[in-house]
Order: structure tokens, then sequence, then C-alpha cells
């Protein structure tokens, strides 16, 4: 065995090394926590922005003292990596968190990204929270690691076609989507229950998270006549489809998830935005218990939300909640408190249920109005579906 | 409403805004052989540029065509300072190296104007200001939009120029004579650094309309848009025939029909196996049936025809 442990000169190097980026055994009294999300390529806004929600929270909770667990004072340290929205650079950046010896994701942006990484933070026992997927396979997986602070597709595709069929009184609409898992997830579930509501999909059209050109696929949907066209997608193709919408003199009424309620779809959109309706979960954020102070700390050093920050601000308080309780900061002893989390964050009560989704499953519409979001009514969605594909 | 039509429409005004990108391509191709994988940068640079001053400008109560005027000429002066820059900078020193070498420096300044793009404008999008005509046109129950009308005019005057001034002038000459031989061209009397650093400004100004267009026609700008808008010019260069200018042009123009046409119908043909997702894929697919078929490209002949 003696020899097994005896350093040689690489090993002693690549020790140094690790030890000079800080990333080998964690020194005492700092709680490290991973940021995954996009900060390069199309949706880097987004990912930004998580990133910055969650260093919010570690700030804030770092000024109030740190955080006082088994008699010590604990600071938190958020490292912050760069999936770039690709699955594929999801895992390689969840197993640098798992190596760099996290306790705690908050992550990832995309489904897409969260569905694969959610397997490396499972193997490592590390606790993921992500604070905007929504694809229902993501805490359909098995894994106890994974929870969510987000309002799931299917309970979101619900409330989307109920908004469409009892409120616009839609019999034929069209549906798109980017085919990504959060896109063609959420266009899936609001595709099955409009059905189920007595519309008809008179065109199923698929576009990439990449693309800025939508003439060819809104010409084929303009013949169909449709009174809803459905976008499951975020907001950099959103923007542009409703403006080509109206540039080829469509006049159904677009219709979208969260990726498409943000301020940037107006931007991008301009003056073809106004009367286009999107869901995002929870209440609007001036109505949150803590809405409104957040906000202005937020914007104060970040500028504008762009819209998933407050979950990702909320995510980190539930980990710590959960740490709190457990009286520890080792993933192995606070993984179970996550599980009977009952936290009043600023985007609302946080229960989860037994797949670690949100319990409360209330979605609220908005319109643009003027070049302004605006809340139209809050659906409260059905409970949380079983697994469905 | 005619659908084929206005598929056909769509696919034009994409296409011509490809054929501009691609004559970049072509061009430096044609004189050193040397694919510019930097291009689409340029052009995503010239958008930028033209976007920054003209929201810059937009508020400030002079008049619309003053206003993108303005964009415009900054966009191409500022492109082809940067086209020559890299010129002297990047592939003037690798002009004798293996030819990998400038390949793999046009690869790195590419991801440098990237990131310098990222770090200057910031990662979100950036929208055109609403100042372009909104007004559209019916042709046998089509759509045609003013902006698209503009961009159709726009390619088809540079491209006419462009084809003149290669062919009739005797820059033209100079330049066709230096991509045959740059050194016998040098005997004539013909600078050919001079000629080199000309066709990269002239490349560079192309591709900053071309982005400008582009920004104007979409209704953004993203410091990300190179890379997928270079790869389709730089395809449409390869289809026409790299190295021949009328190859670029139709190209490009092919290249934009068979994506809106292939968008368009390819759910309906499949029932519904490949979905419209596959946009892109058709035009790479296109590229490669093309080119085992002539691996020259549609007009490319031997080499002494370049430029």
């Amino acid at each position: 065995m003696k020899s097994l442990f005896l350093p040689t000169l690489p090993a002693l190097l690549f020790g140094a090394l690790l030890a000079g980026c800080g990333s080998n055994t964690p020194p005492g009294n700092i709680i490290r926590i991973g940021s995954a999300s996009p900060l390069t390529g199309p949706q880097a806004h987004l990912g930004q922005d998580n990133a910055n929600g969650a260093q919010l929270a570690v700030d804030e909770i770092n000024a109030a003292g740190g955080v006082r667990l088994a008699g010590k004072t604990w600071r938190l340290q958020l490292l912050v990596e760069d999936d770039q929205a690709d699955p594929r650079v999801a895992t390689t950046v969840a197993q640098q968190l798992a190596d760099d010896d996290v306790a705690g994701v908050i992550g990832h942006l995309n489904s897409g990204a969260s569905i694969p990484a959610a397997k490396v933070y499972d193997d490592a026992g590390i606790p993921q929270i992500s604070p905007s997927s929504t694809a229902i396979a993501y805490t359909h997986l098995g894994f106890k690691t994974a929870y969510r602070v987000m309002t799931n597709d299917s309970q979101q595709g619900a409330a989307l076609a109920q908004y469409a069929t009892r409120y616009l009184h839609a019999t034929r609409i069209a549906v798109v989507d980017d085919r990504t898992a959060y896109g063609q997830g959420l266009a899936d579930e609001f595709a099955r229950a409009a059905v189920t509501d007595g519309a008809q999909i008179v065109d199923r059209e698929y576009t990439t998270d990449h693309s800025t050109d939508f003439l060819a696929i809104l010409t084929s949907i303009k013949a169909h006549q449709p009174q809803v066209v459905f976008f499951g997608g975020m907001d950099p193709q959103a923007g542009p489809l409703a403006r080509q919408m109206r540039q080829l003199g469509l006049t159904a009424r677009l219709l979208g998830g969260d990726g498409m309620e943000t301020s940037q779809f107006v931007h991008l959109a301009g003056a073809a935005a106004n009367g286009d309706v999107a869901s995002n979960p929870g209440l609007p954020l001036d109505q949150m218990p803590g809405g409104a102070q957040f906000r202005k700390h937020f914007t104060a050093r970040f500028g504008p939300i762009q819209n998933y920050a407050p979950y990702a601000y909320d995510a980190v308080y539930v980990m710590v909640d959960a740490m709190k309780r457990a009286n520890s900061p080792d993933p192995a002893r606070y993984l179970p408190m996550l599980a009977s989390t009952d936290y009043r964050g600023v985007t609302g009560n946080i229960r989860f249920d037994e797949h670690g989704d949100l319990q409360t499953g209330a979605v609220t519409l908005y319109q643009v109005n003027q070049g302004k979001w605006q809340p139209v009514t809050t659906i409260t969605g059905p409970a949380p579906l079983p697994a469905s594909h | 409403m005619d659908i084929l039509l206005q598929q056909l429409i769509n696919g034009l005004v994409l296409g011509s805004v490809y054929a501009l990108i691609a004559l970049g391509y072509t061009m430096v191709y044609g004189i050193l052989e040397l694919i510019n994988f930097a291009h689409g940068e340029i052009t995503m640079i010239g958008a930028m540029l033209a976007l920054a001053v003209i929201t810059h400008l937009a508020g400030s109560g002079l008049p619309v065509p003053i206003v993108l005027l303005a964009g415009l000429l900054t966009a191409m002066a500022g492109c082809s300072v940067l086209g020559y820059a890299i010129e002297r900078v990047a592939y003037r020193p690798l002009r004798h190296a293996p030819r990998l070498a400038p390949l793999i420096t046009a690869i790195g300044v590419s991801i440098v104007l990237q990131n310098l793009a990222m770090l200057i404008w910031g990662r979100e999008y950036i929208s055109f200001p609403p100042l372009l005509p909104q007004g559209w046109f019916d042709v046998h129950g089509a759509r045609v939009t003013d902006v698209q009308l503009i961009i159709l005019v726009t390619a088809g005057i540079l491209m006419l120029v462009l084809d003149n001034l290669v062919r009739r002038t005797s820059l033209g000459r100079a330049m066709r004579a230096t991509a045959q031989s740059p050194q016998l061209a040098g005997l004539m009397g013909i600078d050919a650094n001079h000629i080199i650093s000309l066709t990269f400004i002239l490349g560079s100004a192309l591709a900053a309309i071309g982005g400008f267009l582009v920004s104007a026609y979409y209704g953004l700008a993203h410091y990300y848009m190179g890379f997928l808008l270079g790869l389709k010019a730089f395809s449409a260069a390869v289809l026409g025939g790299i190295g021949n200018l009328r190859g670029a042009m139709l190209g490009g123009l092919l290249l934009g029909v068979i994506e809106s046409l292939g968008a368009g119908y390819i759910g309906s043909l499949t029932h519904g196996v490949f979905g419209s997702n596959y946009q892109d894929v058709f035009a790479f697919l296109v590229l490669i049936a093309v080119l085992i078929i002539r691996p020259a490209g549609l007009l490319g002949q031997n080499t002494a025809d370049r430029a």
C-alpha cells in the first residue's frame, strides 16, 4: 500500500496545479455552489441572467454574515460555468463542477442541457436545482438529485392550450418548435392539450435554436389559415418570427411559453409584438412576495432582468435553506432535506412533489401592450402529469 | 395566395444576400487560393457597425435615408479597413507558407473577431430601429415588401457593377492577371500586393453591405450571426464554382431558393419524416450532390479563368 501513496513528481506537480486553481479539497468554511448556463452563443443573455440571479443571492448571504452550520460560519462561493446551451458541453461542465467538489448546482438553463447533466450530478451525489428547465423528462429520469423551481411543460402547455381554446376561441392552430428538449416538449404538451380541448392542429413546422429566417415555414403556415400560431422556443427566434409573421400578412395571434415572455422578445419583434401572448410560471414578479425588492436590487447591479434571474436567486436560497435544516453543507446530508422544502421565495411558495417538480402549478399569461408585457390572467394549472413519454 | 411564388421570392431575396457575401469568398480565393474564413465575421462586424451608427442617429431628427446611408457608409469604411488590416497582419506574412497555415490563421481571426464583437456589443441581440418602410405590394397573390425590393435591387446593381469592374476596367484586368500569376503580373508592372489589398477591401465592403441588408431584413444583429451566414455564403461560392464571380452570384441565388423551397415543402413531401428544421441541412445536401457530379462547381472551370 505504501508505494501506492508515494507521490511521484508528476503527481506532485499536478497536485500543485490543482491547488493553484483552488480546485482541490475545499478549504474549511467555504461552500462552493456551481452555476451552469450558456454564457456564449445566442442564449448568452439568458444564461448570464441566471448566473447573475444566483450571484446576487450568494453575495446577499455572504454580506449578511454567511451561513451558520454545525457551529461554524461558512461563506458561499459561486463557480460560474458556460455550457453553451449544448448538451455535450453540459456534461463536460457538470463533470468539472463535480470534480471541483461543489455542494450543489444551480442549473442548467436549457432542458436539453439539464437532462444529460443530471446523470453526472446524480453519479456524484450533487443536488441540482434548475431555475428554468421545464421539460418533463428532466425530473422524471429517476435521479434523486434533480429539482426545479419552475413549472414544468405539462403544467404550462395545458394552461396555454386552455387560454388558446377558451379565451381566444381558437379552433385552427399551427404549431412551430425549435426541436430542442424545451421547445419540442412544450409544443407537444400544448398540442396534446389543445386537441383535447377541441382545437385542430392545422400545421406543424420546425426550426432550430440558431435560425433567423422563418419565412419559408410561415408561408406554409399562412396557407393553412390558422387563428393562433404557437411557438415552442426562445426569444432569439420568437422575435424575428413575430416580425416575419406580420411581414407576410399573417394575422394569426402568436402564442408562446416562458422562453418568449422576455423584454428581449419585445425588443426584437418591435411593433409586431403588440397583441402577442406568452406564459410564465408563477405570479407576475411585481405580485410576488419580495418581487419589487428583488427587481430593485437586481437592476441596480446588473441592469434589466431578462427572465429567470428570480428563479436562480430562489434556487440558491432553497439550497441553503436545506443545508440549514440539515445543519450541514454535505450533499449526502442535506439532499434528503431538499425534498421537504417549504420555502417562501420571491417567486412564490416552493414545495416539491416526489419527482422534484413544484407542487403549485400556477401559470400567468402576459400580453404585449404598447411594447410592454402585461399580465392578462393567471391560470392554476392541473397537478403535474406523470411522465408522458 | 400563391405559395410557390411566395417561397421563390423569399428564396431570391435571401439568395441575393448570400451572393453578395459569397463574392468576397470567391474573389479572395480566385487571387490567393485562400479561403478567408473570417469573411463571415466581417459581415457580422458590418451589421454591428451599421446598427451602432443607425441606433445612435435614429433619435437625432436627421432624415431617415441619411441615417441609413451614414450607417451603411460607416460599415463599408470600417470593414474595408478591417479587411485590409487582416490581410496585412494575418495573411501576408504567411503567403509562402504551406496552405494549411493561412487556413488555420483565418479560422483564428474569425474566432478573435467574434469574441471582440461580443466584448464590444455584448451578448444580446441588437434590434434594428424601426426606420425602414413597412409597405408591400402584391404580385399575383404573393407579397413583396419594400425592404425585400430594396435588397433585390441593391444586390442586383452591386453584382452588375462588380462584374463590369472585373471584366471591363484596367483594374479588373490587373486583378485577373494577378489571379493567373502574381509573379508574371509583377513583371508587367502590376503591384500584386496592391491588387490583393484592393481585393480584400472590395470583398469586405460588399460583406458590410450584405451584413447591413441582413440585419435590416431580419431586424436584428448578433455577434454570432457571421458563423452560419459565412458558412452559407461559402457554400454558395463553392456551389457556383469557387473563384468564379458569376458562379458565386448564381450559387448564392440558387442556395437561397433551394433553402426556401426545401424548408417549405420537405415536410409535406416526406409526410413529416423530415421537418422544416432541416432547412440548413437541405442546402448543404444539394451542395454535396452538385460537387459529386461537378467537383469544380456549376460554373467552375479550369483555374485559368479565375477572378
